[in-house]
């Protein structure tokens, strides 16, 4: 008794026991390592991500969490859209378009399958195209996208008639992501938890909070993917997904959040960095509907007083696209509009006097987002130079959802819109930008419903308007950064899509 | 008798809290700015939807009425589903509670192995460098913010040594020893900090012991100094030591948060921090009733435990 007790008393053998304890540890973390990196393992993929989806029901909720890793994975499209941006056939071999563009006659490949062996018929794409419009808990996008649709039809077992009330070339588009998704018509009752798609994965585990794992389907009827499984995998902290990555746990970061790290991932021997683009344009909205900002002299030169090359320096490392209006490098239309309102203070200036707008006061209200509240900073201190007060206020997204985007209580606001090809959000003079030109939405309208072969020229005009009118101040395209293990082979450099596609993913 | 008073007030007393802490939860949930309906819709929605949606999630009635409807699911074990997902929230907790139970009950346990021994070596050898060196070693590891501890283990065990995994978490049923792994860094991050106020307390506790009567009696009849403070000197000590780890354990909880965030563990921590955000308040009501009602029963079992521990206390009740 007296001895065992004696033991603690000498120092020397309680340093050994607190040793002891540690190489215990140690010893753990040793034997636990190695069945704790399944992705050594051929075939697997473990990606990191920042959001995890709130629901597995696409039409549900508008997160972009939900097609990040359900679209084209575990659910298909007629058409899809690759990552060069162009429209390619999934579910539909081929298309027709009639004279007045506005009945679209697709053609199913035959082969097409669910995963739970049902052929994907003509009936089931109506009925998926058809609930859109019928169910009541159906996300907002979704049922503004799919407006334009009258009929759904299925004409035999594998042709499909839409009939649109007007030409729409967006529309397309839109159905090449969540909005024209088909879905298993036995599996609508459960979709909020077990996806019901035709695509190359099928949900194996949904670890809530953590992960999702996707399992390759056994019978796809296309080419089957080069990956048994992909576990995406959910960090809130963005540095703990960093670690992740550099301690071997993870094969890919499927978005750096913060653009300062990449330096990290320097060893090429170790790591791949991928530099491309996004859909998401960093925006900050003006409200035009108050008084001061409806002169649009004011809104150029809140534009023109903003250097943004030195903002996107500041704020995201210089890793990003200036873009100069409300268009991304992989949408067609896109041209380099930096220069319309071009970093010239004392032009700003000149535009505030003659609008007689000195002494401006404007409420700058953001969401806690990283690049929201750099920018935020960058923009009160560039407007403070040319003689405009602006007031930050900082808001956490739910609050900020409520009250500057629903609400439209605010003066200017950031946020990004990752949304692809969403400049018809300007035709809506209620949605938060409350911008309301009739030339624009005429030349919107006229783009959209143009020949195909004039979409192009079309759409440039209407990107163009919304930056000479300043609608808005476009700060710059976030950066598609894609880090994975140097394995890794076959990820996109720009994110076209929503998707993280792993189709054409493999690893050595 | 006495102790079935003292009891039966104690027990009174926690049922007057939880009743208190449910009321405070819910009126802070329901100040909150933001609506769930909102969110749950995106952008774009229509005025018309989110109201249509806010009355299918009956958010729309009057708060007294969702209160009561609230508190009296709860009697029946019944916390409510979540707004999202439309999961019950307690079936959504049960996984969750169970990582938070494994690293806040392994750190508190680990805090305690460390602090007693370091602590009661601090006592002793107050006036020599080792004492100096602990104390010193206290201080520094109460000034560490658990997360910057574990940024830094993860620095050095998972990303420099590639010895143990940078974060996530693994069930014990899936893979003990994975699991076992996972739960090294996030445990010790917790345990550092709380190790080192303890070593504090454990130190002062033990001062004490050491001018104690009987102390120098038990020394005078040819006890050693470490046996005759284990002997005489630990249960002695232990009263203020559990008033200090009931209160510590609460500290623990709420430092949990962070750390699950920091490792990506599915704890509680994380799944509140997300349905705060998410303005799921029904999770936010159901976790934080979970965690106040933690805190309330630790405290009932510290004072019960008081009477285990002190037996002049017990016979006190008795008279």
């Amino acid at each position: 008794m007296v001895s065992s007790t004696f033991a603690i008393a000498s120092p020397r053998r309680g340093w050994r026991w607190v040793s002891l304890l540690f190489a215990v540890a140690l010893l753990a973390g040793c034997v636990g390592s190695t069945p704790s990196t399944p992705s050594q393992t051929a075939h697997t993929l473990v990606v990191g991500a920042t959001l995890e989806p709130p629901t597995m029901n696409p039409s549900a909720s508008p997160a972009a969490s939900i097609p990040q890793v359900l679209l084209y994975n575990v659910y298909e499209t007629l058409v899809l859209m690759d990552a060069a941006g162009t429209i390619k056939p999934l579910l539909a071999q081929s298309w027709d378009v009639s004279d007045d563009r506005t009945v679209y006659t697709f053609r199913l490949n035959p082969a097409a399958k669910f995963a739970s062996g049902r052929t994907v018929n003509a009936q089931a794409v109506a009925t998926s195209f058809n609930r859109i419009k019928t169910e009541t808990a159906i996300s907002a996008p979704l049922v503004e996208q799919m407006a334009v649709v009258k009929t759904t039809e299925a004409v035999d077992d594998h042709t499909v008639k839409v009939t649109l009330s007007r030409p729409s070339n967006l529309w397309l588009y839109d159905i090449s992501s969540t909005a024209g998704i088909v879905y298993d018509p036995d599996g609508l009752a459960a979709l909020d938890t077990v996806p019901a798609g035709s695509g190359p994965f099928v949900l194996k585990q949904w670890y809530k909070g953590q992960s999702i794992v996707l399992a390759a389907s056994g019978g796809y009827w296309g080419t089957a993917p080069r990956l048994e499984t992909a576990t995406y995998r959910y960090f809130a902290d963005p540095n703990a997904m960093n670690a992740a990555m550099l301690a071997g746990d993870l094969d890919v970061i499927s978005n750096l959040q913060a653009p300062d790290a990449i330096d990290q991932f320097g060893d090429a021997s170790r790591f791949n960095v991928i530099q491309g683009t996004t859909t998401g344009e960093v925006v900050m909205a003006l409200n035009n509907s108050r008084a001061s900002l409806k002169n649009v002299k004011v809104r150029r030169a809140i534009s023109m007083a903003i250097d943004k090359k030195a903002l996107l320096d500041t704020v995201w490392n210089g890793k990003g696209t200036l873009i100069g209006s409300m268009a991304v490098p992989t949408d067609p239309w896109y041209e380099d509009l930096t220069s319309i309102e071009g970093y010239d203070p004392v032009g700003a200036k000149k535009l505030l006097a003659e609008a007689k707008a000195t002494g401006l006061t404007l409420k700058l209200r953001v969401p806690t987002i990283a690049y929201a509240t750099k920018s935020a900073q960058f923009v009160e201190s560039a407007l403070r130079q040319v003689g405009i007060t602006v007031t930050v206020q900082e808001l956490d997204f739910a609050t900020w959802l409520k009250d500057v985007h629903n609400g439209g209580n605010y003066d200017m606001s950031i946020v990004a819109h990752v949304e692809a090809r969403d400049l018809r959000r300007f035709t809506d003079p209620a949605y938060y930008f409350h911008y309301d030109n009739p030339d624009y939405d005429k030349q919107f309208a006229a783009a959209d419903e143009a020949p195909a072969a004039q979409l192009v020229p079309l759409m440039r005009k209407a990107v163009r308007t919304l930056a000479d009118d300043a609608a808005a101040v476009w700060l710059f395209a976030l950066p598609n950064l894609v880090i994975t293990k140097a394995t890794v082979t076959g990820v996109p450099q720009n994110a076209a899509t929503l998707s993280f596609d792993l189709t054409t993913i493999a690893t050595r | 008798m006495r102790i079935l008073a003292f009891l039966a007030r104690r027990l009174g007393i926690f049922a007057v809290s939880l009743l208190g802490a449910s009321a405070l939860v819910f009126a802070v949930c329901s100040a909150l700015p933001g609506e769930v309906a909102e969110i749950i819709l995106g952008e774009g929605a229509t005025p018309a939807q989110i109201e249509a949606l806010t009355a299918r999630l009956g958010l729309d009635r009057p708060p007294l009425v969702r209160y009561l409807e609230w508190v009296g699911g709860m009697l029946h074990g019944d916390f409510g589903t979540s707004f999202f997902t439309g999961q019950n929230v307690l079936q959504l907790m049960a996984p969750r509670i169970a990582v938070t139970l494994w690293l806040v009950g392994a750190a508190l346990l680990l805090s305690i192995v460390i602090a007693v021994p370091v602590g009661m070596l601090a006592a002793m050898k107050r006036r020599s460098w080792i004492g100096f060196v602990t104390s010193g070693a206290a201080q520094l590891g109460m000034a560490i913010p658990a997360f910057w501890a574990a940024i830094a283990l993860v620095l050095v065990f998972a990303v420099g040594l590639r010895w143990l995994p940078a974060n996530g978490y693994v069930p014990l049923a899936t893979n003990p020893s994975s699991w076992a792994a996972h739960l090294v860094l996030p445990v010790v991050s917790l345990a550092i900090v709380q190790a080192s106020v303890l070593v504090r307390y454990v130190r002062s506790a033990f001062i004490e012991v050491l001018s104690e009567d009987y102390y120098r009696t038990a020394r005078a009849v040819g006890w050693r100094p470490f046996p005759a403070l284990l002997r005489h000197g630990l249960r002695n000590a232990a009263l203020s030591l559990v008033t200090v780890i009931g209160l510590q354990l609460a500290g623990v909880l709420v430092g949990a948060i962070v750390i699950e965030s920091v490792f990506a563990l599915p704890g509680l921590g994380s799944a509140l921090l997300d349905a705060v955000s998410q303005r799921d308040l029904m999770i936010v009501q159901g976790v934080v009733m979970f965690l106040a009602t933690a805190v309330l029963l630790i405290n009932f079992l510290v004072d019960l435990s008081y009477a285990w521990i002190d037996p002049r206390l017990r016979t006190e009740a008795d008279r």
